[in-house]
């Protein structure tokens, strides 16, 4: 099943989804699977696997440390990619991989797609690929049935939304605001013009993310926005109060 | 050959290399970039101004000097430096940062961002900010503020402030992505001031572009002073932004031949160095903006870099190198740290000339041929920066007691203060 069909078949229940966020092997891959198992019982809906990568340019300061000590530990390819296919098969949330496009490029895009096919990824975000660049992997993505994640950004003229759209697929990421992962976006007027601007460029199912911490946006987001995508928060939890901090997190989150 | 035009192949492309790679949230910012530097480049009036700018006050036309004494007792080629040294600030830094500093001006921002790693690039920025009135920031890697203090103590003093990256190896390459993540959150009123010809199009062409005032003078000097070209023109190359200005004036020559020399760290198979041409260990990789050779392990993470010289020690290399590497248009060698003092040693004693540590890797490959070369050959070399501020590196290497003594006394005296 497609990330689009999917989103829509979830949407049925909930009116707003949940996309949460884990950097692979940081803490360690058991911690992962632990923070996934919270998750799952929370009933997150879609997850994205980090796989680490040395120079993470579009990543705040708490995943910048995660991409490191993760490498650090020796987390390769190969791993995340295993760590993916459990994943998939043990949940009921999809997944997705999130990652820098070095990491594609090296391995070639043919054999990104196949692989990511075969650990049951549904889709891909690659922040510092533009769609300029993506031509070859949207194709052989769109034959395996993988979807690529467009991001659409407050700085995007409607010129560049209209480009966007074409190019979007299964679902967009709308970015809140300026500047990397993890800083707190005040939820505003901004971001509700922004998810409407981003509607009339596409008809996929549109997240939100950066910055999103709290019941309160979700409340926010909730009658604009399909998803809203937690990430550095959700760490941040699991990091200052462990298991029992990061299961009352998510709680609140979809209370 | 005008390795910038464009109209035959992709845009920013040089050969397979180059390109944007950033994320959508800086798509806007790099047109209006692009946009303010192509009318920047077609205006006569524009390049008048940087070339008075940098007269007035940077000291253009930096001479070029023969190198009697070391051209006799090498007994081969005779040697000419260019004496990029003699610039304001200390190194051909300045020439892209003056540059820069117009167009930002143009652009309307009033605040400039940039990466440094042995500090002459953030020097230069923080002058630069300093006499135009822009804000500065300042981001280096922590390893790089302890092995320049000098270069910091001016950027703050110049009022530039000075952030220690504390991510990554803490070099160059962890200073670009804080800039990164810094333009991504401040596109609006600020400019990064990329300090080499890397990254996503156009600073590789802009940087060239102003760094290209280098070859230009050399040229037409050596025609003046020799009567002709040179055989062999050398440069070291981190980024390459001193060589790619330098080569620029003999592009359409083909007899003149361009070597690029490279941080050969602790030699061949050490994995301790910065040779991404010169030796086998890179590979083509994306990352920082652009496509090129890194030094990189086989899942695209990069590997850890090392040279003396922390002006080249770095990842990756400008994407128009790669392709002229490719094409057999530049060729690069690397000169190991050993190698850099011993030459830089002769070359204070010889020519009473102090280069950067940096640019003493051009001298290394250099004064290797110049050796071997016949006497009526010619060899040209880019003294790029002045080595005077690299003093504790180069003490360190020549194990001065004097200097030590000299430093061990000011800590007691600063201790004493403390007390």
């Amino acid at each position: 099943m497609g990330l689009e069909t999917f989103i829509a078949e979830r949407k049925q229940d909930k009116e707003l989804l949940v996309m949460a966020h884990v950097v692979c092997g940081y803490p360690s891959f058991d911690e992962n699977m632990q923070e996934l198992e919270i998750m799952a019982e929370a009933g997150v809906d879609l997850v994205e696997l980090q796989f680490p990568f040395s120079e993470p340019s579009a990543d705040g300061p708490l995943f910048v440390r995660a991409n490191e000590q993760s490498l650090k530990a020796g987390t390769t390819v190969d791993q995340c990619f295993e760590f993916m296919k459990l994943v998939s098969e043990r949940f009921s949330f999809k997944v997705l991989m999130m990652g820098y496009y070095n990491t594609v490029f090296k391995m070639g895009e043919d054999i990104f797609v196949q692989r990511l096919k075969e650990a049951g990824g549904v889709g891909y975000i690659l922040p510092d690929l533009p769609i300029e660049e993506s031509a070859k992997l949207h194709s052989l993505s769109e034959q395996a049935g993988v979807e690529p994640v467009i991001l659409m950004t407050p700085t995007s003229s409607d010129k560049r939304l209209a480009q966007l759209g074409v190019a979007s697929r299964g679902m967009v990421y709308a970015v809140a605001r300026k500047g990397v992962t993890g800083s707190k976006t005040s939820m505003g007027d901004d971001v509700i013009g922004l998810i409407d601007r981003c509607r009339q460029h596409t008809n996929v199912p549109v997240g939100v993310g950066f910055g999103i911490a709290s019941k309160a946006d979700m409340d926010f987001l909730r009658g604009s926005a399909d998803l809203a995508i937690v990430g550095t928060a959700a760490l941040k939890t699991w990091e200052e109060s462990g298991a029992d901090g990061l299961r009352a997190f998510f709680a609140e989150l979809l209370a | 050959m005008d390795i910038f035009d464009f109209s035959d192949g992709r845009e920013g492309y040089y050969g397979e290399y180059g390109g944007v790679f950033l994320p959508e949230i800086l798509h806007a910012t790099i047109e209006e970039l692009l946009e303010c530097f192509r009318e920047c480049k077609a205006d006569p009036k524009f390049w008048q101004d940087y070339v008075t700018l940098l007269q007035n006050y940077s000291g253009r036309p930096t001479p070029v000097t023969h190198l009697e004494n070391l051209s006799r007792e090498l007994g081969g080629a005779q040697i000419y430096v260019k004496r990029d040294d003699l610039n304001h600030t200390g190194s051909h830094k300045v020439n892209n940062v003056m540059g820069q500093g117009l167009l930002t001006q143009r652009l309307g921002k009033k605040r400039v961002i940039a990466e440094t790693g042995a500090g002459q690039h953030g020097f230069a920025t923080a002058t630069m900010a300093a006499k135009f009135g822009f804000d500065c920031k300042i981001y280096m890697g922590s390893v790089d503020v302890a092995r320049q203090r000098p270069n910091v103590f001016w950027m703050e003093n110049l009022g530039a402030e000075v952030i220690a990256v504390e991510d990554g190896q803490k070099t160059l390459k962890d200073a670009v992505n804080e800039c990164m993540r810094d333009w991504v959150t401040n596109m609006a009123d600020t400019h990064y001031i990329l300090g080499t010809a890397c990254g996503p199009h156009p600073f590789p062409e802009m940087v060239s572009w102003f760094q290209s005032i280098i070859g230009l003078e050399a040229r037409e000097q050596m025609l003046t002073q020799t009567g002709r070209l040179p055989d062999r023109v050398y440069a070291c190359v981190g980024g390459g932004s001193n060589a790619m200005g330098l080569f620029q004036g003999f592009f359409d020559d083909e007899n003149i031949e361009l070597i690029g020399c490279e941080a050969g760290g602790e030699g061949v198979g050490s994995y301790m160095h910065s040779a991404r041409l010169a030796y086998d260990d890179a590979s083509v990789g994306v990352a920082q903006g652009y496509k090129t050779y890194f030094l990189q392990n086989d899942e695209g993470n990069m590997s850890e870099t090392h040279s003396v010289a922390a002006g080249l020690d770095y990842i990756g290399v400008n994407p128009i190198f790669s392709h002229l590497h490719d094409l057999g248009k530049v060729r690069f060698e690397a000169a190991t740290d050993a190698e850099v003092k011993e030459t830089l040693k002769l070359t204070m004693r010889t020519e009473g000339l102090i280069p950067a540590l940096e640019s003493t890797h051009g001298f290394v490959v250099a004064l290797k041929e110049a050796a071997t070369m016949a006497k009526d050959e010619i060899v040209l070399v880019n003294m790029s920066g002045r080595g005077d501020k690299d003093i504790f590196t180069i003490a360190d290497a020549l194990d001065d007691a004097k200097w030590k003594s000299f430093i061990g006394g000011k800590a007691d005296q600063y201790r004493a203060e403390k007390k």
